[in-house]
């Protein structure tokens, strides 16, 4: 519907490109050490691979440390303000369906102010990626406790302790109607890239959650599962079709149990009770299950594409009644719409 | 007297105003409608005001259930619904108790006599039978069994009697319609297109509206049939239209004339809905409607559409432009084209959701959070809401800026005839995306700037998927040119007074006094009142005082000749449906000592009301 605004060379013929034709020339400001850097790294050093063009890539962002992501990146870009990117995007992904959109936030942006905007983004399911960067904490405002931070956290806005549940993003995404959930870390460069390509890659809406370190005010909130030298006992990887199974020698592994699943040792019920992931299955209480293994990021913690179901893209079916309308009816002519009701001659 | 088809010689008068009163049930909007599309049909100029009540179906029955519909038709220009209406139809007690205040003395009370039962008149609050006592000595009374009537005209249908019962509107439209010597085909046209393949439903409605019409000749109702005649209306194709309608055609005329796809975000809110309504029914015009989640993501969508290039438009009333705020803000910042509509309804918060009132204009010129100025129009009347919707998106596009575009509760229901435009004779609203760098940096390279300024001061409007042009556009203020974030103060203030100034130097329309230019008393009005106004001034013309008008359809920036013209009136009158809001703008901007004439009852102005606000002002005698 929107050819005419379409300079579009095709996918055909993309030049190639390198990580610095990826990089804006704007100075990147968070502080030394803060994870984002890791992130946006992974990033820029992927796009050149995922075969598409700078001009048709855009990211938006709302408002937070992670909302500063648009301004690195030499692409289209908009950052917009607190909560409100999901539905922008949402705007543009459906304007312009030959853009790949991109949104990235932090878990106060997406999941606080921004929620009700990410839960319909989902449950919709148009064509953008939606990079959540969780640091259970609001950054950019000097460290109040966010959605995602643990009961009892102690920050300057809960001095004894906050005392609200926390989300956990994954179960909430797949309670939204998403198609396509992972998650990834900021300690693995490789397994955020692979998790970002299968988000570009799927059609529909795509969330990411990375969980994000803010060295500055929650540092180490995921040290406990994505250092180096525990993450293979605290992490636990999912890969479609394969049995669940992590740990150093692969001595754990997850199965069905009591209508949910549980952490179990390979030794004692053997490999065959194991769960073999499927990541396409339609019935998303596996999945959700899954994510339900670890309530806070303390303990053995999926990693991984949780789920990644088609179910058709809501900005292909709105088009398509566009379209549908001017087959059925004819392309709109504004004098006959102008006669349309009863008309009479003076 | 004008010779009938049936051949009867019936009196003429000029206007005659019908208001059509019954429970919400009873389909009396449907009714009235009816009666307008004939009357429009058969050369009459005309107004309406459609009155509902918020509730979908408040208690049967009950005084707060009560619906009603005005019509006034003419056999000359007019410019209001009626001040007070000269025939009544109640469809039940709780109508006639609600509505009969109204009426002119001597006015026609017609009413279905059916429903005057012990359990309908205690429901009304009546503890008797007003169709009996002296209550109606005032009026002319015509009682007419419809329910009863209707139910036998379809006894040999088919049709269950509670089915046949629903068409009694249909019996009052078929009696009004003889009364008022209305043409008939129109309505039975419309009854067989509107209920097309319920075969039952057009038998019934159609034997009600026939019962109903030779109720009127059986009944010897002949001393009360009037005609009025055809208005002289200046040549050209017509239609009956109202506002929301109007402006929806707007918006899909605005895209056609930009070549623009045009990209709805909108949230459901009355009085606003049937814009939404309407585009959605529109799609093969390249219009896609997008039912957001809330009005923050209406607005966000929107404006998301229209950093891609489309022509993004929101619509809502009141409570939603107050959520939309913050991301008006950023619009402004960001400097795109996206047109805003709010229908404004009585308020603060629910308020009076179905009933109008204008009170918005201060927070759109002013309800958002720091320096953020955007351009402000407002529609006159029903029709006025074509010209405007496009006027909103050329103002837009071509100054890339956020627009607001007012109506009211009023504008958004009631309707004209509308002479309908030369779709070749609209001005086609050009556009430009930008496509080339347009600065060298300091190493002498070609770069674009987004935040370069063209003549109009609007920055480039490049859209995603531009190759070369890749840039970064957001809330923080940006560096004058680069559009670079920057925090330098002074860079700021610049900021601040550009974006004052573009706004500012929108060349808008200069103001035309109608009236006599040498009276005393000048009346400013913006939006809705026009009708009233106009009316009001005619009246006080025709008695031979002096009196002037000027209405604003620019709010923001105002006509460059406005100041000039208050200058020339010792006294000014500002009527608004507010407590006082454009008559602050113009006291602050002109320093004059304008006075506002205020309405807030969820209705709007009479012509009489204005008429003796201005004899108030310029004293009575000549
Ligand atoms: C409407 C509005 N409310 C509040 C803020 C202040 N604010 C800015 S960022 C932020 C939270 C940031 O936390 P998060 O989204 O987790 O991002 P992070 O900084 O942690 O990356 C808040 C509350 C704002 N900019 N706008
Ligand atoms: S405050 Fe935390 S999240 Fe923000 S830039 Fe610094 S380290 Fe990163
Ligand atoms: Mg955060």
């Amino acid at each position: 519907m929107t050819d005419m605004l379409l300079p579009d060379g095709g996918i055909e013929d993309v030049p190639t490109t390198t990580r610095a034709d990826w990089q804006s020339n704007q100075e990147v400001r968070w502080c030394p050490g803060c994870g984002d850097y890791s992130i946006l790294t992974a990033l820029q050093l992927l796009m050149p691979d995922l075969g598409v063009r700078r001009e048709k890539t855009v990211f938006v962002s709302g408002i937070g440390c992670a909302a500063r992501f648009p301004y690195y990146m030499n692409t289209y870009g908009m950052h917009s303000i607190h909560g409100r990117a999901p539905a922008i995007a949402t705007g543009l992904a459906l304007a312009r369906p030959d853009l790949d959109v991109w949104v990235v936030g932090g878990d106060g942006d997406i999941l606080s102010i921004g929620g009700n905007h990410l839960i319909h983004a989902l449950r919709r399911n148009i064509d953008i990626n939606i990079l959540l960067f969780n640091n259970q904490i609001y950054g950019l405002t000097k460290g109040q406790f966010s959605p995602t931070s643990e009961r009892g956290k102690v920050t300057k806005s809960s001095p004894i302790g906050s005392c609200a549940t926390p989300f956990n993003p994954v179960s909430l995404a797949i309670g939204a109607e998403a198609s396509f959930v992972a998650r990834t870390h900021d300690m693995d460069r490789h397994h955020m890239q692979e998790m970002f390509k299968r988000a570009y890659e799927h059609p529909g809406t795509s969330i990411v959650e990375v969980y994000q370190n803010c060295n500055v005010f929650n540092d180490g909130a995921f040290e406990t599962i994505t250092k180096k030298d525990v993450r293979d006992d605290m992490l636990i990887p999912l890969c479609h079709g394969e049995p669940i199974r992590f740990g150093s020698e692969g001595q754990f592994g997850v199965a069905r149990y009591d209508g949910g699943v549980e952490i179990v040792e390979v030794a004692e019920v053997g490999v065959d009770a194991l769960l073999v992931h499927d990541e396409a299955r339609v019935d998303p209480s596996t999945a959700f299950a899954l994510s339900r293994l670890a309530e806070n990021p303390d303990r053995p913690t999926p990693v991984g594409v949780f789920r990644a179901v088609d179910r058709g893209e809501y900005g292909e079916a709105l088009r398509g009644q566009v379209d549908q309308m001017a087959t059925d009816r004819g392309e709109g002519d504004l004098r006959a719409l102008l006669h349309s009701l009863p008309t009479w001659t003076v | 007297m004008t010779e009938t088809s049936a051949g009867s010689l019936v009196p003429e008068v000029g206007r005659l105003v019908i208001r059509f009163a019954g429970d919400s049930g009873d389909g009396m909007q449907l009714t009235g409608d009816r009666f307008t599309s004939a009357s429009a049909l058969f050369g009459n100029d005309l107004a309406t005001l459609p009155e509902y009540p918020a509730e979908i179906r408040a208690p049967a029955g009950s005084l707060a259930g009560v619906s009603a519909f005005q019509v006034h038709i003419s056999d000359h220009d007019i410019f209001t619904p009626g001040d007070a209406p000269h025939v009544l139809v109640a469809m039940n007690p709780a109508a006639l108790k609600a509505e009969l205040g109204t009426l002119v003395d001597g006015g026609t009370v017609i009413v279905n006599a059916d429903t005057f039962n012990e359990r309908n008149l205690a429901k009304a609050g009546y503890d008797h039978d007003p169709l009996e006592g002296d209550d109606l000595d005032a009026y002319r009374l015509v009682g007419a069994p419809m329910t009863s009537l209707t139910k036998e005209a379809c006894k040999d249908l088919g049709v269950k009697p509670r089915d046949a019962e629903r068409s009694k509107n249909f019996f009052a439209l078929g009696l009004l319609s003889w009364m008022y010597s209305r043409p008939v085909e129109p309505t039975l046209d419309w009854i067989n297109a509107k209920f097309k393949g319920r075969d039952l439903i057009i038998a019934a409605n159609k034997a009600a509206f026939s019962a109903g019409h030779a109720f009127g000749e059986t009944a010897e109702l002949s001393d009360h049939q009037l005609i009025v005649r055809p208005a002289e209306l200046p040549a050209g194709t017509y239609t009956n239209i109202n506002g929301n309608t109007a402006l929806a055609w707007g918006l899909v005329a605005a895209g056609q004339l930009s070549g623009l796809p045009v990209f709805l975000g909108s949230y459901p809110i009355t009085p606003a809905s049937d814009i939404l309504h309407e585009l959605s029914r529109q799609k093969r015009f390249n219009v896609t409607t997008f039912q957001a989640e809330d009005e923050i993501a209406a607005v966000g969508s929107a404006l998301g559409a229209a950093y891609g290039g489309l022509l993004g438009v929101t619509t809502t009333s009141g409570p939603g432009i107050a959520l939309k705020g913050e991301t008006l803000g950023l619009a402004v910042s960001l400097e795109l084209p996206l047109v805003i509509v709010n229908i404004q309804r009585g308020g603060p918060s629910t308020g009076m959701p179905t009933k109008t009132e204008a009170a918005d204009l201060l927070m759109s010129m002013y309800g958002r959070h720091g320096e953020s100025p955007m351009p402000v129009i407002a529609a006159r009347t029903p029709a006025d809401c074509f010209d405007q919707a496009i006027e909103a998106a050329r103002i837009a596009i071509e100054h890339r800026t956020p627009v607001m575009l007012l109506s009211d509760g009023y504008l958004a229901n009631s309707s004209e005839p509308w002479l309908l435009p030369v779709v070749e004779h609209l001005e086609p609203i050009p556009i430009e995306f930008a496509g080339d760098f347009n600065q060298v940096d300091e190493n002498g390279d070609q770069v674009f700037w987004p935040y370069l300024r063209d003549d109009n001061m609007a920055r480039p409007w490049a859209i995603p998927g531009t190759p070369d042009l890749m840039h970064r556009i957001g809330g923080l203020e940006k560096q004058d040119g680069s559009g670079n974030v920057s925090y330098d103060g002074a860079n700021h203030a610049r900021m601040i007074a550009l974006r004052a100034e573009r706004i500012a130097r929108i060349p808008v329309p200069d103001v035309e006094v109608s009236g006599d230019a040498d009276a005393e008393l000048l009346l400013v009005g913006w939006g809705s009142t026009w009708g009233a106004i106009t009316a009001a001034v005619r009246r006080v013309r025709n008695s031979g005082r002096k009196v002037a008008h000027v209405h604003l359809t620019h709010l923001n920036p105002m006509p460059a000749n406005l100041g000039e013209v208050l200058s020339g009136f010792p006294k000014i009158l500002v009527p608004e449906m507010n407590l006082g809001q454009l008559v602050r703008m113009l006291r602050d901007e002109f320093l004059v000592d304008a006075r506002p004439v205020s309405k807030v009852s969820g209705q709007p102005f009479t012509a009489a009301e204005l008429q003796q606000a201005i004899l108030g002002e310029i004293g009575d005698d000549a």
